[in-house]
């Protein structure tokens, strides 16, 4: 006898439905994340030229399943609007963080990106199909390992990851065309600045795990010179005119 | 009913040990979790003195009787849930810094709350019963439950010093059994027995209990400083040092090192030296830096905004008002300044770098021209007879009151106008004034001592205050500098000179242009320049009023220099908070108030609880509303004074610790001694012409009113001429100071609840519960209400409390007479 049994074909019959209902779901879930984001982006001018976030920076996370980065107990919150805790004091952030950090980041097809803090590897994932390759340093050991695990069987096959001091960068790939901060550091390591390639640009959150509070955007500019900038990801003018 | 001389001893130990937790309970807390919330949650189970009082009125006449009984059960369960409260909360997953994203939290939140409101329930129980028990001698009573609570609240600062907070736990665990055997002693001899068998157990408490009940470690918040250094491959804590004024963690991390440099300029390439992190409660992480000498390897240190006084000045003398691990230290040796006094607050901190880490730092503090100091910074500049070139106040890890277990929000008596005075006092002519800070967007606390600055000049005579200020910026750190003349020609050319060379924003310099500010470290628009620049012109007022954070100065009486909130802008920024302003929200204000409105609802729940309960019969016809006016007076006015007169205390004594212990003790103490004459006072009074107007209460609150405004004027100058006096001699002239307000304040509780014992000794639990609600709602008020008027309102509220109190309670009301008491 061949095939499978009737039983075993309604069981099987019955994961698969089960398992595009979820994916469906979750497919659902991240265009309500998508629009969410954008809403935010219109309402931050400050930090986003035209309110428009880079359409290819969307796609991504409407694709990428940020559900499979998070710790079990916390994926029905994961296409919220909202940083997640995922272990080891560490967070993932809101998506609409990272959509705006991405977005800084101006990462075009053919760019080497560096990450320090891989994270849950959501980050390094969102990266994943813009840039031709990224690299990504984590710390903590579980963490990375963790990362590594998921951002292989979700087959991000240009993502590299190790664990390693973030603070030398990755001086056997540098230079590269972007780098993203996300680990928390007292100051910006200078080994980095040297890894970033001229008209390169470094993003890093400034804040505690709960609350992105600004951005920083560093520019290394085409003679080597380097300017920074400051961003509130939101729009907000801290007084109001005098009468 | 005599009470029995155990008795009283056994209500003065209850009282020790309640006290002693909750000081104990604030430190455990602020190293597991952050100071606020601990404070939240302390208040409200500190409710659990009310809901004693609303379950021993309903339940008195079943217990009563066997009172010896109950109060050992109470005192057994006090034991057992001080320890098992504490461990079972800190289990909890509440995760503090998710509130703003997570409802769940609420419920670990209230969680917490339940758990820890037991051991104050069965404390406050005990206290309660014996005041109903023995209503005619309240006044001895309640004179040993006050005693005991200053010896608790003194005791538990000693001993911090001595033993672990989780050592300290196991001692407050075995007060309450020894208060048990206490009131066992004297009975049958079966209770004789078992009073034997109680003592026991409490000293094997107190030498040994499972330590994974109280181990701290693996329970401290994930997200801390600490517990996040130590996930990195072989960093491990090489020494902890524990005190009431924090809990010290030094950290080794040979693999992947520290390299603390906050906000250091891009243009450095050099790479710290290796370091030490020193954590205090887990957190604002210092470094201990590596030190053989080369100060070429200090280098680094040039390439952060606190570098910029010694670019201006020559061979400063320089004073460092917190010293921490040395950092500030070593950049002044980098500069070769020829003298360097460092003042520390934390001995713990002070010896790691003097002894036990002094090979590995160079020995820094042993060198000839570093002298070290031990004490709060702001009291050194005022007994100081020394001038200084430079006074630089580096990025500080924030310690008040707060830290050592009282109640308040963070006090700061660094960043006040009158601090700033004092700094420029101590200043030699051409001298400077450096303060390092984070640099926060919006801009916030900058702008906030920028504001400080201008009303110090301004207030010390200064006719054009801009010409003596500077302000920097790099991406995360900010340099004011306020110099005692007029900044001049040459110092403007190096100050430009060290900004550019590490491209550094210029925020403010006299004669600065609009398109000088804004230039490498760019802003959305120039907020600090724009913002200095307002708050030096005519429109300054205007500015800060219309700004959406408070930003204007700070004082000693409203020294809450890191307090932003306003309610006006509230709305806007709980619009924007899931947009990334949820960083803006001013989580230490909110939380305050969000504890103020918790204990509100819970303290009238438990004030009505008996009163709709049993409508009919509770208390009979006695007065209930003027007899919870009363109490509920008294108790806000008594917790009003004693926390202003803490703060009031804190630059005198120079050291916000001693101000808790002396000032808290002294209090309570004394007020101990005042409830013990006032039987006294009642008879003498009672047997004068009945017509007069005045009876024992209106004596005592005449007293309290006459002193508490005398001291308005009196302190502030006798503090001044008596600062230069050594510790101790402080300490008992604080002691004088207090003794005869406080033993006023220690006689209105006792007589009003005689008072009640006459007319219905039913009354007297539900009375004692209001005065525990009114205690916590007063500790939490009184903080808010200094943020907005200031303390010197908060202690004029409280005269008006005691008035308001006078007037509450009839007069018709016989007075005390125990000869004839129905007991």
């Amino acid at each position: 006898m061949s095939g499978p049994t009737p039983l075993a074909a309604a069981v099987i019959a019955a994961l698969a439905l089960t398992t595009s209902a979820l994916a469906q779901e979750f497919t659902d879930e991240r265009a309500a994340m998508i629009d969410t984001i954008e809403e935010h982006a219109r309402l931050a001018p400050g930090a986003i030229e035209d309110g428009q976030l880079d359409p290819a920076v969307l796609q991504a996370m409407r694709e990428i399943p940020r559900h499979e980065f998070v710790p079990e107990d916390v994926r029905a919150y994961a296409y919220q609007d909202r940083p997640l805790p995922i272990g080891y004091g560490q967070t993932i952030s809101q998506p609409f963080i990272v959509a705006l950090m991405t977005d800084l980041l101006d990462v075009v097809p053919g760019d080497k990106v560096l990450e320090i803090g891989t994270g849950s590897g959501y980050q390094a994932a969102v990266l994943s199909p813009l840039a031709e390759r990224v690299y990504s340093i984590e710390i903590v050991p579980e963490l990375g390992q963790r990362a590594g695990e998921v951002l292989d069987e979700l087959d991000f096959a240009n993502v590299e990851t190790k664990i390693a001091d973030g603070y030398y960068g990755w001086p056997e790939e540098a230079p590269f065309d972007a780098i993203v901060v996300t680990a928390a550091a007292s100051h910006i390591p200078p080994p980095l600045v040297e890894q970033l390639k001229p008209g390169g640009r470094m993003v890093i959150p400034i804040g505690g795990p709960f609350s992105a509070q600004q951005l920083m955007l560093v520019e290394k500019l085409p003679d080597g010179g380097v300017t920074t900038r400051q961003l509130l990801p939101v729009q907000f003018v801290p007084f109001t005119r005098a009468q | 009913m005599t009470v029995s001389r155990a008795t009283l001893l056994a209500v003065a130990a209850i009282s020790a040990a309640i006290l002693a937790y909750q000081v104990l309970l604030m430190r455990l807390f602020s190293i597991l979790s952050w100071h606020h919330f601990a404070y939240m949650i302390i208040s409200i189970a500190l409710l659990g003195f009310g809901a004693s009082g609303t379950v021993l009125a309903l339940a008195q006449h079943r217990l009563l009787p066997r009172f010896a009984a109950v109060f050992a059960a109470c005192a057994a369960l006090f034991a057992i849930t001080a320890v098992g409260s504490f461990t079972l909360a800190m289990r909890l997953p509440f995760n503090a810094l998710a509130i703003v994203w997570d409802a769940r939290q609420l419920l670990w939140l209230t969680l917490s709350y339940a758990l820890l409101v037991l051991p104050f329930f069965f404390g406050g129980g005990m206290i309660g019963l014996a005041f109903s028990r023995f209503s005619n001698e309240i006044g001895r009573l309640y004179a040993y439950d006050l005693i005991g609570a200053g010896i608790g609240a003194l005791g538990v600062v000693g001993i911090l010093f001595v033993l672990s907070p989780t050592a300290t736990l196991r001692l407050v665990a075995a007060l309450g059994l020894l208060s048990a055997a206490l009131v066992l002693a004297p009975a049958a001899r079966i209770a004789r027995a078992s009073a034997v068998g109680v003592a026991a157990a409490a000293l094997l408490v107190a030498l040994w209990l499972p330590p994974a009940l109280t181990t701290l470690h693996p329970h401290i918040s994930q997200y801390k400083g600490l517990a996040m250094a130590l996930r990195v491959p072989d960093a491990r804590v090489i020494e902890e040092r524990s005190s009431p004024l924090g809990f010290v963690s030094v950290v080794e991390s040979p693999t992947i090192p520290f390299r603390h440099a906050p906000g250091l300029s891009l243009n450095n390439i050099t790479e710290p030296p290796l370091q030490l992190g020193v954590f205090t409660d887990a957190e604002s992480i210092s470094a201990i830096t590596r030190f053989e000498g080369d100060l070429q390897a200090l280098r680094y240190l040039d390439f952060t905004t606190s570098a910029l006084p010694y670019h201006l000045l020559d061979d400063p003398e320089v004073l460092i008002l917190g010293a921490g691990g040395g950092e500030q230290v070593l950049l002044a040796l980098y500069h070769e300044a020829p003298e360097i006094d460092a003042v520390e607050l934390n001995p713990d901190v002070m010896e790691l770098v003097a002894d036990d880490y002094a090979d590995f730092a160079g020995g820094i503090y042993d060198r000839p021209e570093v002298d070290v100091y031990l004490s709060e910074a702001r009291s050194f500049v005022r007994r100081t007879p020394e001038r200084y070139d430079l006074i630089q106040i580096p990025l500080l890890y924030s310690f008040g009151a707060a830290a050592a277990g009282t109640q308040s929000l963070h006090e700061s008596y660094t960043y006040t106008v009158e601090a700033m005075r004092d700094y420029l006092r101590r200043l030699e002519p051409g001298g400077m004034l450096s303060i390092t800070l984070w640099l926060k967007l919006p801009p916030r606390d900058t702008l906030k001592l920028f504001a400080t600055a201008v009303e110090a000049l301004e207030e010390s005579g200064v006719a054009d205050p801009g010409e003596q200020l500077v302000l920097i910026r790099s991406w995360k750190t900010a340099t004011l500098l306020m110099k005692n003349g007029a900044f001049t020609p040459a110092e403007i050319a190096a100050l430009k000179n060290f900004a550019a060379g590490r491209s550094f924003d210029l925020a403010y310099y006299p004669g600065i242009r609009a398109e000088e500010a804004n230039r490498y470290n760019i802003l959305e628009r120039p907020y600090f320049f724009e913002g200095a620049t307002a708050l030096l012109g005519p429109n300054a007022k205007d500015y800060i009023e219309g700004y959406k954070f408070a930003i204007g100065p700070a004082s000693d009486d409203q020294p809450y220099f890191y307090d932003f909130f306003k309610w006006r802008f509230l709305p806007e920024l709980l619009r924007l908070r899931t947009q990334g302003a949820a960083a803006m929200l001013d989580m230490g204000y909110l939380i305050l108030f969000a504890t103020l409105v918790q204990a509100a609802i819970l303290s009238l729940v438990l004030i009505l609880a008996p009163l709709a309960i049993r409508r009919k019969t509770f208390g009979g016809t006695a007065p209930k509303a003027r007899t919870s006016v009363y109490f509920l007076a008294l108790g806000l006015a008594f917790l009003f004074i004693e926390i202003a007169y803490i703060q009031r205390f804190i630059l005198f004594l120079g050291h916000p610790l001693y101000a808790v212990a002396v000032v808290l003790a002294g209090f309570l103490i004394f007020a101990g001694v005042g409830s013990a004459l006032a039987p006294r006072l009642d008879r003498a009074m009672s047997r004068r012409d009945g017509s007069s107007p005045l009876d024992a209460v209106r004596v005592a609150v005449l007293g309290i009113g006459a002193i508490a405004i005398l001291y308005m004027f009196l302190l502030p100058p006798l503090f001044g001429a008596l600062i230069t006096l050594p510790d101790m001699a402080k300490i008992a002239v604080s002691l004088m100071l207090i003794a005869p307000l406080a033993c006023f304040m220690g006689m209105p509780f006792p007589l009003g609840i005689a008072r009640v014992a006459r007319v219905s000794a039913d009354l007297i639990p539900w009375a004692w519960g209001i005065n525990g609600c009114a205690s916590v709602i007063a500790a939490i008020l009184a903080t808010l209400l200094a943020i907005h008027i200031g303390f010197t309102a908060v202690v004029a509220i409280a005269v008006g409390l005691y008035f308001a109190a006078a007037l509450a309670l009839e007069r018709r009301i016989p007075v005390l007479n125990p000869a004839d008491d129905p007991a």
